[in-house]
């Protein structure tokens, strides 16, 4: 494990054309082009906005501008989910490298990851233009632990990305369970709602992983003030570390078994 | 001298007693979660349930700088001993040693997106063939231009036909540059003219001194190609060594294996046709009729039999019972006619058919002026055919014993099968000796 995984950043080369490929490959063929990586956050937007400010107004207290509050958990959930979607089917739909070349598998999960944080990298800029739109300044000294925030979802979404791709090659119907369980997940994780409005609840929000990055996100982006939610951050960030060497443990083990399984 | 040993060049390729199981997990195409929750063990459906031995003990050693050819038969391991040195897959037991950067033509294009450019392709697919981007660069022109794509190279490859498609693939994993070329069967890929240029290429690389590892059906490729070959059979090595004898002793193996399985056909069609009918519809009163209909007919078999034919073999120089000969060898048949009351009204007749059932050759003893006279109880028939100068196929053979008009008593109607194996691809059905001779300006060069 410990050799392959060090082999891993001889591949960056073939990473980075590979996310580049990928981008490119989804855009070529549609009239809008790169735009739909701006249009499908943006269709989503106005979907959750027009249900939350005029349907349920009235819970949406507090947290207004609300647009620019579900943005920010909005934009890393479609970076996460998405990943995790693809990933689940990469090794399969990859086989024929996986089977006919000397190909390193991981780099499937990984550019899948990489390629949707390109996407939520290009789904930035809207944020910032609601930013400047609703003139609310976040506190610029709390933005040094954007990065960080970042930083820990990638290795969070990279570690389940490459658990869930080497067990779907066994599992088929996981990729089924997994959209499911996304959509679940979603709902459970404070992003459409504020999460001090359901105290109740506190346990539950606080097992989820993804709630800490979601109220990250909102905590720098939207809520004045300091950043309070730093000391969950990193105790997620040493989850995300375990959470990575055990992904990477299971796909390594059951590596050899991929080019006659898929 | 030194240590007195020949001096044997370093090796490539290792493969040391190598054997490889290919596990089926659960014995079905794949298992679902739900299952392996139903079944209430995890990890039991993670272990495979059937193995499949597809390599066994195999060892051979490739030397630097050598063209080594893999022959046998479909499943007998080739691809999988690809593999096994492509690293694509680990030896269940055994160890593969390589020694420098592999090329693997195995899967032409298998990278290669549909909907992005050829151009940006050959880049994807060089970097993962391991090339740095700057190489590319360098090669790229040369790359484009094997592949004789230079109109089409920006054209997303999903446009591309089949066969573009391969000639990319082809022409980047060719442009790596390896040490060691890894072949299996894509000299199929291209129209007559590109075969040459891959060939050339092969050639060039040997020239050069790079290790070659060529698996292939093409068996006068390997003769011609190779400085050495093995032959795999069900898993395990068979032979090893010269092309020629390693060439030679499957196509043996084969040829024994198609007598096996001609032997069987014949055996069941004998069986089929079993005891001698009475066919009113065949065996009219006048010659003409019979010979008209003995061209319709199926196979089968009919007759008064007055007199049975048994025991048809075809023999071969050696006397030996076979059904499988070459062009230009020499054949027997021999068989017995037995009659159940004296018969002084008798001919005996055969005919040859090929493939599409086209008579190549009939004859019979009356018309050859053999006119019989009496044929008491058990006799033995040889017709020897001293060189069968027909083109590669399978034939089939009519033995009759009929009276004079052609009333059949036992008329064997495509019952026997042989086959002609040659190795000169001609068309046709008659393959008369020749040789061709040439004079003044013209040149001939070898064939690869």
């Amino acid at each position: 494990m410990w050799h392959n995984l060090a082999q891993l950043p001889r591949y960056r080369g073939l990473i980075n054309s590979l996310v580049a490929r990928e981008l490119k490959a989804r855009y070529r063929g549609s009239i809008l082009g790169f735009f739909w990586s701006f249009v499908n956050p943006l269709m989503l937007l106005l979907i959750y906005n027009f249900v939350f400010t005029h349907l349920l107004a009235n819970r949406t207290e507090g947290i207004q501008p609300y647009a620019l509050f579900m943005f920010a958990g909005l934009l890393p959930w479609t970076w996460f989910s998405s990943a995790l979607n693809e990933s689940a089917g990469v090794l399969i739909s990859g086989g024929n490298l996986i089977k006919k070349v000397l190909f390193p598998a991981e780099v499937l999960p990984i550019v899948a990851v990489l390629a949707n944080m390109v996407h939520f990298f290009l789904g930035l800029p809207i944020l910032i233009g609601f930013l400047i739109w609703f003139q609310h300044v976040p506190d610029i000294g709390d933005l040094i632990w954007f990065p960080v925030v970042v930083a820990i979802q990638l290795l969070f979404t990279t570690g389940l990305a490459l658990l869930l791709s080497a067990l779907t090659v066994h599992f088929r119907d996981l990729r089924d369970l997994l959209a499911n369980l996304l959509t679940f997940w979603f709902f459970a994780t404070p992003i459409i709602y504020p999460y001090m409005q359901f105290q109740d609840y506190k346990f539950w929000f606080d097992i989820n992983p993804f709630t800490h990055l979601a109220i990250s996100y909102q905590e720098l982006l939207f809520f004045d003030g300091p950043f309070g939610h730093l000391r969950w951050l990193l105790a997620l960030g040493g989850l995300s570390v375990v959470l990575f060497f055990i992904g990477y443990w299971v796909f390594d083990r059951l590596r050899d078994s991929f080019a006659e399984a898929v | 001298m030194t240590n007195g040993g020949a001096h044997a060049a370093p090796a490539a390729i290792v493969l040391a007693h190598v054997s490889k199981i290919y596990r089926r997990y659960s014995g079905r195409q794949f298992s679902t979660l739900k299952s392996a929750l139903l079944s209430g063990n995890i990890v039991r459906n993670l272990r495979p349930s059937e193995t499949f031995p597809a390599l066994t003990d195999v060892s051979f050693a490739v030397p630097k700088g050598s063209t080594f050819g893999v022959v046998g038969r479909n499943g007998s391991g080739k691809s999988t001993a690809l593999k096994l040195v492509a690293g694509i897959t680990k030896p269940t037991s055994g160890t593969v040693e390589v020694h420098g950067r592999i090329s693997a033509l195995i899967e032409l294009g298998a990278g290669f997106h549909p909907e992005i450019s050829g151009r940006e392709n050959v880049f994807i697919n060089g970097i993962m063939l391991g090339l740095s981007k700057r190489e590319i660069q360098k090669r790229f022109d040369e790359i484009v231009e094997f592949a004789e794509l230079e109109d089409f190279i920006d054209a997303p490859v999903k446009t591309y036909s089949s066969g573009m498609y391969m000639r990319l693939g082809f022409s980047v994993a060719i442009h790596v540059d390896p040490d060691v070329l890894l072949v299996d069967e894509v000299l199929a890929v291209g129209d007559e003219g590109f075969t040459h240029k891959c060939l050339d290429k092969f050639g060039e690389f040997k020239r050069r001194g790079k290790t070659i590892l060529l698996v292939t059906h093409s068996l006068s490729l390997v003769e011609r190609f190779c400085d050495e070959a093995i032959w795999l059979d069900g898993g395990r090595k068979r032979a090893e060594g010269d092309p020629k004898r390693v060439v030679g002793a499957y196509i043996t193996d084969v040829e024994r294996q198609e007598e096996k399985f001609l032997a069987s056909t014949d055996a069941r069609a004998r069986e089929e046709a079993g005891e001698i009918t009475e066919k009113p519809e065949v065996g009219p009163l006048d010659a003409g009729d019979a010979a008209a209909n003995m061209f319709e007919a199926g196979e089968g078999r009919w007759g008064s039999g007055g007199v049975e034919i048994g025991d048809v073999r075809f023999l071969n120089d050696q006397d030996e019972a076979t059904h499988v000969f070459h062009t230009g060898e020499a054949m027997t048949l021999s068989f017995t006619a037995t009659a159940r009351r004296p018969v002084n009204d008798f001919v005996f007749g055969v005919g040859i058919f090929n493939a599409e059932g086209v008579c190549v050759y009939g004859t019979n003893t009356h018309i050859e002026d053999h006119i019989g006279d009496q044929l008491e109880g058990r006799a033995e028939v040889r017709l020897d055919l001293e060189s069968l100068d027909l083109v590669e196929g399978t034939y089939k053979m009519d033995v009759a014993v009929h009276r004079v008009d052609g009333a059949p008593y036992d008329y064997h109607r495509l019952l026997y099968t042989f086959r002609v194996k040659s190795r000169v691809k001609d068309t046709g059905v008659y393959r008369p000796r020749h040789r061709w001779q040439f004079a003044g300006g013209v040149k001939f060069k070898m064939k690869i």
